[in-house]
């Protein structure tokens, strides 16, 4: 049998998670999420530079000799866990997870990569990938295309034909100081500053959706060919991986609100939590979760220390995390009864959360297909 | 404290000195008891070492690449999973003695005499009656569902001893001698068509004091012993990727390409996912109490085990179509051992069916998770205070 990785949450990974769960707690609590997701700005100001400067939390992938603090998947994935139980809006899992890893598969080639990771990893530079927050790891993000660099024929979605080299549904592609552009010739770093950016209106308001149009021929290209295709599977593989944390985060949020609610609320002299109907649905939840933490952390680990095996525990992971985070989220609802369906409280933040998160970086029958192939449990011909 | 490496030198004389190939089982079984091999958390001088239970795997693996017998734990699950934990916690130190090495080494088969016609998820509302007669109890009553009966040397008992008090409350738990001359044991035929379990009629069966286990009265704490390593030592086994129920399915997938459809297709990746997922869940659950932190996680095994195995057997029966539609014997027999995921596709999906009964039902399972873990509310109840002969029944 072989040896499984580390399952476990070490201590650096305990105190990260309290300092990490206290800056939420003081600066990202609902109320003040619930205020700010309908104006043009969800971002809470200054958050970030707290949670990546500050804290150091952006440059956990990066190493210490690039910039970074040199830990690794398995600290970020506590990060995720927390911002996920907060619904915080910040560029996490977009910037210091899916650009930063597909900086890191670049790096080892010096110039441009090298640089953009260590203004991330400070925290002073927020990259994005430029591909729709839907793209799973085995997706062929590229164009193919004419030489200059742009596709043909160009970008269509369902609203109709786009100018060229649109893409989008871009997670937090307002935010971003950089936009890593995949080409037909290759992945670009273009400057914000030279590209349209359209916000869209996402379901998951805590985070912003656009539509990102870079200008032709802006940008420096990154690397070409395979290599440029290697790094974007590999941003993407992690960006998926450690998705299942923030899924985790949030699912166990979901079932403790539940719990806590149910055993005050009365009805019927006596606490809702006592029914056993409701007892066994949460008990069902709690029994998901125990399965969702052994995945995510597998992921994570798998991750980590780089295993061969690891695009099937992330598939794994996703595959099952997606589902209990969107189940505890409607659960959360449900069982709140009427409160539950108002926007006062935040359980319809979990919820639109739990729901994109369910599509973003492969669906769970995209997931599934690619443990099909990587088991040899092929479909029928 | 006893290390891996002393384990290993210890595990490589035992070999030497009795070398599996020229040694006779029983005797290499005893021999490793003897060297405190048997289980290294067991105290020293009772087939361990006092030595941390992650340890075990050390000599496990030393074991069996020099090709030793094992104790064959599918036969003795019973005693090793139930009745020895119990026995350590609350046995004197001549029932330790008397009865650890035999049931390790499988010369003695044990069974539990716990669930009656009136009481199985009630438990504690169990009838069976021990009365003191001198140095004996004098025992009368009927149990049911009693796995192994036909095979034990030896039971573990719950009877009740004082009627007067509320139910948990005169309970006490024994060793009974199942050749007793007042011990009858009657087959009882499982939807399976063999007879795994008995029922056991008790007509004035004498037991020692000295056989008795935790105070009298006190027999229902000492049952929780056994049920929580019952829950445990069901689905609680390690194994590898694709090992148990969902390696037999995904090894009829790929060898049977004709019989494949695409909504089979997605239940299986479904399942193959939940499979993998629960067995994560039990690596990360014997991480946790290696380093010391057992969580509540381990109630949470069976309950996915039971599931599991129903879902995946039934799958295989439907994705066989119409071999599926047959069964290989339905001939009475009483087996010598319980093998889940033995013999065919028809079998597994029937015998899977007592996962969630067996042991604590899933109901009372989450009953158990929604309260002691979550801290939701129990439920009313009307029986917690009332003498037990004044119960509704
Ligand atoms: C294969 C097999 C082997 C067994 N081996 C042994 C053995 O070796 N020794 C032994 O002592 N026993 C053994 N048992 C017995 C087993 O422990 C009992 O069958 C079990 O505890 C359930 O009790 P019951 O059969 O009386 O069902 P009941 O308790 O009558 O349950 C009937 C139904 O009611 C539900 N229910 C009961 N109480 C509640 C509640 N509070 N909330 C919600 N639902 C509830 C149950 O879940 C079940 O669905 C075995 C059983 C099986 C199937």
């Amino acid at each position: 049998m072989t040896a499984q990785g580390d399952l476990l949450y070490s201590e650096t990974e305990d105190d990260l998670r309290a300092a990490v769960r206290a800056l939420l707690a003081d600066r990202a609590g609902h109320q003040t999420l619930l205020d700010r997701i309908e104006t043009a700005d969800p971002y809470v100001p200054g958050l970030w530079k707290s949670l990546a400067g500050d804290i150091g939390a952006a440059g956990l992938l990066v190493p210490e000799e690039l910039g970074g603090q040199g830990a690794s998947h398995r600290e970020a994935a506590v990060v995720l866990e927390e911002l996920g139980r907060a619904v915080t809006p910040l560029p996490y899992l977009t910037s210091a997870v899916v650009a930063t890893e597909t900086l890191l598969g670049l790096a080892g080639r010096g110039g441009p990569a090298t640089e953009l990771l260590a203004g991330i990893a400070s925290g002073h530079t927020v990259a994005v990938l430029a591909v729709p927050l839907s793209t799973a790891p085995d997706a062929e993000p590229f164009p193919s295309g004419t030489p200059d660099g742009e596709p043909s024929p160009p970008a269509v979605t369902g609203a109709g034909p786009l100018p060229a080299a649109t893409v989008t549904g871009v997670a937090d592609a307002v935010a971003a100081d950089v936009l890593l552009v995949p080409r037909a010739d290759g992945l670009y770093a273009v400057p914000a500053g030279e590209a349209t950016v359209e916000p869209q209106t996402p379901l998951d308001l805590t985070r912003p959706l656009a539509r990102v149009t870079p200008e032709p021929g802006s940008g420096t290209r990154l690397a070409e060919g395979e290599a440029a295709r290697a790094a974007v599977r590999r941003g993407l593989l992690a960006g998926a991986g450690l998705l299942a944390s923030e899924q985790l985060g949030l699912a166990a949020w979901c079932l403790e609100e539940t719990v806590r609610y149910t055993r005050e609320r009365h009805q019927f002299n006596r606490p809702v939590g006592s029914f056993q109907a409701l007892k066994h649905r949460m008990a069902q939840l709690w029994l998901d979760l125990v399965g969702a933490r052994a995945a995510a952390r597998a992921a994570a680990d798998a991750l980590a220390t780089g295993a061969p095996d690891a695009p099937l525990t992330v598939a794994v992971a996703q595959a099952y995390c997606s589902k209990v985070a969107v189940r505890a989220a409607e659960e959360c609802v449900q069982l709140h009864g009427g409160i539950g369906m108002t926007w006062e409280h935040p359980a319809h933040l979990a919820l639109k959360r739990a729901k994109s998160d369910q599509i973003a970086l492969g669906s769970t029958g995209r997931h599934q297909d690619a443990i099909a192939a990587l088991t040899n449990l092929p479909a029928p011909e | 404290m006893t290390d891996a490496g002393e384990l290993r030198s210890r595990t490589r004389r035992l070999l030497a000195e009795h070398p599996p190939a020229t040694t006779g089982r029983t005797d290499f079984l005893k021999a490793r008891f003897d060297a405190g091999l048997a289980w290294v958390h067991y105290p020293a001088g009772l087939g361990g070492l006092d030595a941390p239970r992650a340890l075990q795997a050390v000599v496990d693996a030393e074991l069996a690449a020099a090709g030793a017998p094992d104790n064959d734990p599918r036969r003795i699950g019973i005693g090793l999973g139930m009745a020895a934990p119990t026995l350590l916690q609350y046995g004197s130190e001549e029932v330790k003695e008397r009865f650890l090495r035999p049931l390790w080494v499988g010369e003695e088969v044990w069974c539990q005499l716990f669930s009656e016609p009136g009481a199985g998820s009630d438990l504690a509302a169990l009838g069976t009656r021990a009365v003191r007669d001198g140095g004996d109890w004098v025992v009368d009553g009927q149990k049911v569902w009693t796995s192994s009966a036909h095979l034990a040397r030896w039971a573990i008992l719950i009877a009740r001893t004082d009627p007067d008090a509320p139910k948990h409350r005169g309970i006490t738990y024994f060793v009974c001698d199942m050749t007793d001359p007042g011990v009858e044991v009657r087959p009882l035929r499982q939807i399976t068509g063999e007879a795994e379990f008995n029922e056991v009629f008790l007509t004035g069966v004498r037991i020692p004091d000295a056989h008795r286990l935790g105070e009298v009265g006190d027999g229902w704490r000492v049952a929780q012993t056994t049920l929580m390593n019952e829950r445990v030592s069901i689905g609680g086994a390690r194994i590898p990727r694709e090992g148990g129920m969902i390696g037999k399915l995904a090894t009829t997938w790929r060898e049977r390409p004709e019989l494949r459809t695409h909504e089979l297709h997605r239940r299986l990746l479904d399942l193959w996912v939940d499979a993998e997922v629960a067995r994560l869940t039990g690596e990360r659950l014997r991480q946790q109490l290696v380093a010391g932190q057992p969580g509540p996680e381990g109630s949470a095994m069976k309950l996915g085990f039971a599931r599991l195995n129903q879902a995946i057997s039934g799958l295989e029966v439907e994705l066989l179509g119409d071999e599926g539609l047959l069964y290989g014997e339905w001939e009475m027999s009483r087996p010598e051992l319980v093998d889940f995921t033995g013999r065919d596709a028809g079998y597994r999906y029937l015998r899977s069916k007592g996962n969630s009964i067996e042991g604590g039902t899933s109901e009372v399972l989450l009953n158990i998770v929604a309260e002691r873990v979550l801290g939701l509310p129990p439920e009313p109840r009307n029986d917690k205070d009332v003498a037990w002969k004044d119960l509704s029944r």
